[in-house]
Parts: structure tokens; sequence; C-alpha cells
């Protein structure tokens, strides 16, 4: 149980991700490449749910606005704050602050079944349906291909140390597998890349959809396993002790994290940053605890990618940033900014 | 945290190879008469029509410099599908010995493996070329084929379709066809000028969309096919972005709808499986004219990436979708 202060603390903690998230969700919605009167945003959103106030939309600027900016925003939260918990289970697991959703191959993986299918892909299929699923396939068997070859390494002694490096390894060689893939498909070398840099330019409501189940099962698992992570991290054999199994619950972790990410990167690419920062960030400001760390970093990332979506597409309007380079370029100084005022305190 | 840095350091090359490819394209133009399309260029000057304009050593201005051709070659290595084509079209086609993989027109091309973007100097210089064409120097292929004293054209991607008329009287006189290059680069000028001038005036000018692939990246009007759009008269939805961008920005969904584009032009139906129909099926889009009035237009993506004589079909095509009745 956390302390009567620790829970105070926490739920400070998730009211100000909350409110961040609320109001980048509010800004991602209003502001866009085209702009829309607020007034008018604001009567068109609530005629969708049936209360009509003021006067809504054009019909085309209603499209714009309901078909193609509320998916957007709201893809863009679930994949933040997906990539930001998965993280931080992540650092969890194997109480290593350098992990990231990326460490086990999930990245690699990906990053070869997309580069596969947009090469040699069938061409009855847009690359929108079967890329995604290529990659959301590649990221899996990545790290199933990590856990694997850990778990046989493991057997001779090791724990999560050899787990991660079993991970380098597999990383290693499917982006080998993906350089050549790419050799191979040299003229795809525009369409990789874009891929590889991240997108949420063409998120619709299927997307959403699509990946909300997958996503929903990786949170749940991970959100209730807090408190067992803030056992494991007083070490295996103490958390042994305790009545915690760290094999298993290693397992479970990695795989709800792993799906998540999955899920997440099938439908935006490779986005950096979110899921190696966004938990220090809120370790920083709320506390270690991963009761707290888990819920705070889902809520958190989630406001940080809308902030950083709103940024790739209003920063050079109409034209648009790749996700990937706005997430590190807002973020990157943010967190130097803050590991300085943080001085002397250890992670 | 290496896998990141292995996927940052592979997006990285990526990236510099994109930034390499724009330099290119960015110095093609400067070098080879910018972006004023009157200005005679350097190697447009040097070429008259007089039989001793074929005469060797011929010095040429190229993307990456004056280069001089001692004979006329007879062993031509061409990593690029445009100058591959402008080749043939100017009846140089038996001095070449080898073409890329991608070098698909004309049939008889001699096609290999090599590579234009990912190029092995090495085996270039297999083939004991004379004279090597190329549209992007990646990896140090020039110099690199420099120091093996083989002459190397570097002709980018033009800024604007005057420069790719330089570009075929450059290939023309570095191969000793100065007549016959003038020739191609007038036929393909008097089809596109045919082409705009059958296409009725409106009343107002109608607005292009030119899509690149699915995630909307598009061109501007200073690119080659946006000064082909340029030419029918059209304004280009893309010129909204700012110069930041580049001339292949990437618009979003939602900011093409707001343009309300009367024509829309697909290069990605052969990377990417886009259609007049998937294109009206994504939210919204009905809305636009262009889609409205079937004047979604499908171009194969060579079509569309390449700057040579196919200019004038692609210039045909334009004009054929903006003239049909509906």
């Amino acid at each position: 149980m956390l302390a009567p202060g620790g829970r105070r603390r926490r739920g400070r903690a998730l009211a100000v991700a909350g409110g961040a998230l609320l109001a980048a969700a509010l800004a991602g919605v209003a502001v866009g490449a085209v702009g829309l009167p607020f007034g008018g945003v604001v009567s068109s959103l609530l005629a969708h749910v049936g209360v009509h106030v003021g006067t809504p939309l054009p019909p085309v600027e209603d499209a714009i606005l309901v078909q193609w900016r509320l998916p957007r925003v709201v893809l863009s939260a679930l994949v933040g704050g997906v990539l930001a918990l998965a993280g931080a289970s992540y650092q969890g697991v194997f109480r290593n602050p350098l992990a990231d959703p990326y460490l086990l191959g999930a990245a690699a993986g990906a990053g070869l079944g997309a580069t596969v299918m947009i090469g040699w892909g069938p061409t009855q299929l847009g690359p929108l349906g079967t890329v995604p699923a290529a990659a959301f396939v590649g990221s899996l068997t990545g790290v199933g291909l990590a856990y694997a070859l850990g778990s046989v390494a493991s057997r001779q002694g090791g724990g999560s140390a050899t787990l991660l490096l079993a991970g380098v390894a597999v990383s290693s060689f499917l982006t080998a597998g993906q350089s050549l893939a790419q050799q191979a498909h040299a003229e795809d070398l525009r369409q990789i890349y874009s891929w590889i840099m991240g997108q949420l330019g063409t998120a619709q409501w299927s997307d959403v959809v699509l990946v909300l189940p997958y996503m929903a099962v990786s949170v749940t698992v991970l959100l209730v396993s807090g408190p067992v992570l803030d056992v494991l991290a007083v070490g295996d054999d103490e958390a042994a002790t305790l009545g915690v199994r760290p094999r298993r619950v290693r397992l479970v972790v990695l795989l709800a994290a792993s799906l998540g990410t999955a899920s997440a990167v099938a439908v935006s690419g490779l986005i950096g940053f979110v899921g190696l920062v966004v938990p220090h960030v809120v370790r920083r400001l709320a506390g270690a605890s991963y009761r707290t760390v888990l819920p705070v970093s889902l809520v958190g990332g989630a406001a940080f990618l809308v902030l950083a979506d709103l940024v790739a597409r209003t920063a050079l309007a109409p034209a648009e940033l790749p996700i990937g380079v706005v997430t590190a370029f807002v973020g990157a100084p943010f967190f130097a900014a803050l590991l300085r005022a943080g001085g002397g305190r250890a992670r | 945290m290496l896998a990141r840095t292995r996927s940052s350091r592979q997006a990285l090359r990526a990236l510099l190879v994109t930034l390499a490819l724009t330099a290119t394209a960015a110095c093609g133009s400067s070098s080879s008469g910018g972006a004023a399309p009157s200005s005679p260029s350097p190697a447009a000057s040097t070429t008259a029509s007089s039989p001793s304009a074929d005469a060797f050593p011929a010095t040429v201005t190229a993307d990456n410099g004056p280069v001089t051709v001692a004979a006329r070659p007879k062993a031509i290595v061409s990593l690029s599908p445009t100058l591959t084509d402008m080749l043939f079209e100017l009846g140089a086609g038996s001095q070449v010995k080898a073409v890329d993989a991608l070098s698909d027109v004309p049939k008889e091309a001699p096609r290999t493996t090599l590579s234009g973007f990912q190029p092995n100097a090495e085996a270039i210089a297999g083939y004991a070329p004379d004279l090597v064409v190329v549209s992007y120097d990646i990896g140090g292929l020039v110099s690199a084929l420099g120091k093996l004293k083989v002459p190397v054209l570097l002709l980018g991607a033009p800024r604007t379709i005057a420069d790719s008329y330089t570009q075929e009287l450059a290939l023309g006189r570095a191969t000793g066809h100065v007549a016959e290059a003038q020739r191609v680069a007038d036929a393909t000028r008097a089809q596109i000028a045919e082409a705009v001038a059958s296409v009725p005036k409106g009343a107002a000018p109608g607005r292009v969309y030119h899509e690149v692939d699915q995630t909307y990246y598009s061109v501007t009007s200073a690119t080659f096919i946006g000064d082909l759009y340029r030419q029918f008269g059209l304004v280009n939805i893309a010129d909204s972005a700012p110069q930041a961008a580049g001339g292949y920005p990437k618009l979003s969904a939602e900011f093409v709808v707001k343009a309300a584009p009367t024509l829309i032009v697909l290069a990605d139906e052969g990377c990417c499986h886009q259609t007049a129909a998937t294109v009206a099926a994504r939210p919204a889009f009905a809305t636009i004219p262009a889609v409205a009035t079937h004047r979604v237009l499908a171009v194969d993506d060579d079509t569309a990436s390449r700057w040579g004589p196919s200019l004038g079909v692609f210039a045909d095509k334009i004009a054929v979708i903006l003239t049909a009745a509906r």
C-alpha cells in the first residue's frame, strides 16, 4: 500500500497530467493546417453528441474536424500513452533506466516487417492495410525471438541482463535484415524512410478501432502490475522471498508491453523518445513508485505526443514535419533542463 | 539502447540519402540555367548546328561543373532512368554499354544490376566506361570515378522543364549528337505547348494537387513537375507550404480537402496502389471538386518522376483529363 502522502502525490500527479492531456487535446482539435473558428469547432463537436448550441461548422469543415483531426488527436494520445507506459514497464522489469519499448527488437522487427511489405507487398492490398499488419507481426516476432534466445541463455545463468543482451543481438540481426531489404528496393527508400520517421498524418477512425482492443489489454495488464514492479525493484532474490516470481512477472509484463508497443508501431511507425523519456520525467516530478509512474506515464505520454503532433503539423503548415523529429527536438531540451534542475538527485 | 541507436542510425542514413537527393536537385537547377528558362545555359551555348558542333574534345557544363569528354564516347554507363531515356532518344543508344537496374525505357537498353541509389564505383569501372552519367552523387561517386579518370556528368532532377532541355543538349554535346538533341528538346517543347494550347481556358484557373504518396507528399512549383502544371496555368496547392518545407513538402489530408483541388494527379498508383476509387473513399474526399468531376489522373510512378522526353506524354495526359467534358 502507498503511504497516504504517496497516494496524495499520485492523485496530484494524475490530475496535472490529466489537465495537460485535456489542454493538449483541445489545442490539437482546435488548431491545424486549416483554420477553423474555435466556436464552430466546439458547436460541431457538441452537435455530434446531441447537444445543439451555437453555429456548427459547414459540412466540409465539419468533415475535416471529425474525420481527420479528431482521430489523429485520439490516435496520438493512444500511441503516446501506450509507448510511455510500455517504456516505464520495461524500465521496471529490467531495473534499467535506459530501457525503452524498442529494446527487445520491437522496433527492428517492425522495421523489417514494414520494409519487406513496402518492397514486396501484395499488389491487391493498399500498404495502409498491409504495412501495419507486417509491422505488428514483425514487432512481436522480434520480441519473441529475443525472449526465446534470452530464456535459453539464462538457463546457463544470467537473469534479466541476459535478456537485454539477447534483445541487442536480435535487434542488430533484424536491423541488418531490414538494411538488406532496403538495399534491394532502393526505389522505395522515401517510403521506408517516411515510415521509420513515424507518421500520424494518415490517422483515421479505422486505425483507432484497429489498435484499441490490443492497447486496452496491454494497458490493463500493465496498470495492475505496478505493485509487483515495485517489489521487483528490490532485486530478483529479495522479490522471491516476498512471494513474487520474477521470471513469471517479467514474462507477463513484457508480453503486455510488447503487445502495446506493436500496436502503436503498426499505426504510427517508429516514434522515438516518448517511451524512454516520459517515464523519467514522471519519476522526477511524481516519485519512483511504479504505482504512480505507470498511470501518470500513460496520461503524460498521451499529452506529450498530442502536443508533439500539434507542433509537427503546424510549425511549417500546411507542410508537416516528421513526428519523430519533433518528439526528439522538443523532448530532448526539456529533458535536459529537467536533468539540470534535478541536479544531484539520483534517478 | 543499442537497438534504438541502430534504428536512429539507420534513419539518419536514410535522411542523408534524402538530403543528398535534394541537394543534387537544387544544384542541378542552379548550375544548369537556374529558374530563368530563357537564359542560355553554358551547355546550350556550346551547341551550334554546324558539323563542327560534334567535334571532340567537348566540354559541357553539368551539375558537377565543366566536364571534358576527350573523344566520342563508345562505352557510356547510365545510372539514371531519365538520362538513359534521353541518350536513346537523341541517338546515342549504340554508344551505351550499361544502364542501371531501374532504366526500363527503352526496352533495348542494356540493363544491368548497377544501382543509381547505392552505386558501386568499382562495379561501374568494371564496364570500362569512357563516360558515366548519373542523376545523384551518392557516396562520393563522382569524385571516386574522377580518380579513375572517367568523365562523369552529374545531371540531377531539374527545377524547370527548360533545365531538362539544357540537360538534353549537354548530353548531345558530350556524345556527339548535338543536332539530334536539339530536335528531341524541340519536339518535347512543341508537344507540351500543343497540349497546353488544346485546353480551353476556363474562367478561373484550376487548382492541382499532385500526390507523390498516400502520406500526402506533394510537389511545389519549384520542381519540373510543378513547372509543367504552371505551364497549364494551374495553381499548385502545395505552393502554400513555406519554402523551408522544400520542393517536396508533406501536406495533410485536411489541407487537401480544404484546398479543394480541381485536378488530382496520383503519382502513387504503382508504389502504393492509389486510384481514383481509393482517393474517393478517403473520408471527406468526396467533397473535393476533382473527385466529384472525375478529374483524378493516375499516372505511373515513372511518368511523374522522369524529366526526359516522357514529359510530353505526361502533358498529353493532363490535357486529356482537363479537356474531357464532365
